[in-house]
């Protein structure tokens, strides 16, 4: 299995639609940044107007881990989008350059193929997002310098310092976990098909529209809501709380590993079955 | 004699909603056959050579594989073949040899010679590291027996491996086919939509028409099976006509049109060739023909006018 997985991913990693992503992240975090160090003073000023009425802010709370706080939120609809780019080529991939044919009539099962191709798509997916999170809290410290963070995404709450880079680092393995729901959508989708854009194209629908039910106040969406995948998605963004709930983010773990595994399984069912036609 | 075959198909079949693809095909490859298998296009060749290296699941029937059955040991019975399935498609941001490594891990494990001894035996050593995307067909096509060959497979299954290739290009590929058969002693199965190929090659061949078997056996004797005649076309036609209706070595006659299908023995065909000239007709063809033939250029022909 090791050396079906160490061929996937040279086959995934010297393939150049692989660093789309990563060179978006290496155009638009730096990009972020430095307009932030230009001019970021200002931005916390329009973010925290309404608070400046019944509070003082005192110390340095513009700087590092507030702007990388802040680029997280690129994990709703950025980020997943960039990783269906890999995720849905993984099998649509192999029918649209009609490798199937290559690789299928060997005397290896197609179970083994099959998760040899999903461990890569995990493999990138975690590696995507920790350049992201290397990059954007790296370069946030480096040029915006450290100090008490402030948190604006439900109420006002500001950690200690010395309280910050632990959640970053559990916070980061958290949205890769998260992504992962969403590659594993965009690799079902790919089990479909056979071409790639397909199941980009179904994944950020499926992501938007979830997202939107997730977050639209509406008394229609409260009963589909708990059956969504998006509902769990802000998993990353509770280990910013104070206290941290971990029970709450043990369940929200536990149910988005759920839901890759069942996309992952129900990707099994097509690919087994399918028959090779490109 | 059971024990030499090597490859067949029981009753196998395809259905695609209410159509079949291919219907009841048993087909039988023997230990060391060249055997074409022949048929126009949309015949069925390429279902069933999908189905053959599992890539299409049968309907109904069943393969066996050097006596393994591909449903219930799938794994065991791909092992000792080799296969190119239509046009050989590969990673093209990879070198040729990367490209095999891939094939190579798939297969369990091959060594760096063994994908040099296979680049080489394909004329493709020199080119070894450069990316497949930059490969003429004709090259891909090679690299495409190369990954065929790469496990040393006893039996090597090419779906119409001269398809796209020019005169010199189709001849190599026959040439190869000859060095596996003789030198390498691998049983080769070959599918091909011109019946001429597959007679420079094969020993045993099998024809496929609408998805059932037409025929199959030894190629000279399905060949010469049926009646063997000769086209004739010549001028003046009137003493054309007198000719052949008076020469011995001719046993039947019939005017189709501008032409005379004579039926006679092939080894008289240049003491008719000599009779025509002496009695001052001027020629213009004396084609050889054989039944099967003939049957094999109307489904060709018929298919060509769909």
């Amino acid at each position: 299995m090791r050396r079906l997985v160490y061929y996937e991913l040279i086959k995934t990693f010297l393939k150049k639609r692989t660093y789309i992503g990563f060179l978006v992240v290496l155009v638009v975090v730096p990009l972020f940044v430095i307009a932030m160090r230009i001019e970021g003073g200002r931005f916390l000023q329009i973010t925290t107007r309404s608070l400046q009425q019944d509070f003082f802010f005192v110390g340095n709370l513009f700087n590092g881990w507030f702007v990388a706080f802040y680029m997280m939120n690129s994990l709703w609809i950025h980020i997943p989008f960039l990783i269906s780019f890999v995720a849905g080529d993984q099998l649509a991939g192999e029918a649209t350059a009609g490798t199937y044919r290559l690789i299928l009539i060997r005397p290896v099962s197609r179970a083994r193929i099959f998760l040899s191709k999903y461990y890569t798509t995990g493999i990138y997916t975690v590696s995507f997002v920790g350049f992201l999170g290397i990059l954007s809290v790296g370069l946030a410290l480096l040029l915006l310098g450290h100090g008490d963070m402030i948190i604006l995404s439900r109420g006002i709450l500001i950690l200690p310092a010395d309280d910050v880079a632990w959640r970053f680092l559990i916070a980061y393995a958290l949205a890769a976990w998260a992504m992962l729901t969403i590659a594993s959508l965009a690799f079902l989708f790919s089990s479909f098909v056979e071409n790639a854009i397909g199941p980009i194209i179904a994944t950020i629908g499926v992501n938007v529209i979830f997202l939107m039910v997730t977050v639209i106040p509406a008394e229609l969406f409260q009963t589909i809501r708990p059956y969504l995948y998006t509902t769990y998605m802000d998993i990353w963004q509770r280990v910013f709380d104070d206290p941290v709930s971990w029970s709450r983010v043990a369940t929200s773990a536990s149910i988005l590993g759920g839901y890759s595994l069942g996309f992952a399984l129900v990707a099994w069912l097509i690919f087994r079955r399918k028959d090779i036609l490109s | 004699m059971i024990d030499d075959v090597i490859l067949q198909t029981r009753n196998l079949g395809k259905q695609y909603k209410k159509r079949w693809a291919v219907h009841h095909l048993n087909l039988e490859v023997h230990r060391g056959d060249v055997f074409g298998f022949l048929g126009p296009n949309g015949a069925g060749k390429s279902t069933t050579i999908r189905m053959l290296l599992t890539l299409i699941k049968p309907t109904e029937g069943d393969v066996s594989l050097f006596g393994r059955s591909i449903k219930k040991e799938r794994e065991e019975a791909l092992r000792s073949i080799g296969g190119i399935v239509e046009k050989p498609d590969f990673y093209l941001y990879l070198s040729a040899f990367r490209n095999l490594e891939i094939v190579g891990a798939l297969n369990g494990g091959v060594g760096r010679k063994r994908m040099l001894e296979v680049l080489d035996l394909v004329g493709l050593s020199q080119r070894a590291t450069d990316n497949v995307k930059t490969y003429s067909h004709g090259m891909k096509q090679r690299l495409g027996i190369a990954q065929a060959l790469l496990s040393d497979p006893e039996l090597v299954i090419l779906d119409e491996p001269t398809s796209g290739l020019d005169p010199q290009g189709m001849k190599e590929i026959r040439d190869l086919i000859r060095h596996l058969a003789h030198d390498q002693k691998k049983t080769v199965m070959l599918s091909s939509h011109l019946l001429n190929e597959v007679e420079m090659v094969a020993n045993r061949m099998a024809i496929i028409n609408r998805g059932e078997l037409v025929t199959q056996g030894d190629v000279t004797s399905l060949l010469d099976k049926g009646e063997k005649y000769v086209i004739v076309r010549g001028k003046p036609a009137a003493k054309l006509r007198a000719v052949l209706k008076n020469e011995e070595v001719v046993k039947k006659v019939v005017n189709r049109g501008d032409k005379w299908e004579v039926t006679m023995s092939f080894d008289d065909i240049p003491v008719l060739a000599k009779v025509l000239v002496k009695n001052g007709i001027e020629v213009q063809a004396l084609i050889p023909r054989r039944s099967l033939e003939d049957y094999f250029l109307s489904l060709t022909e018929s298919e060509s006018k769909l």
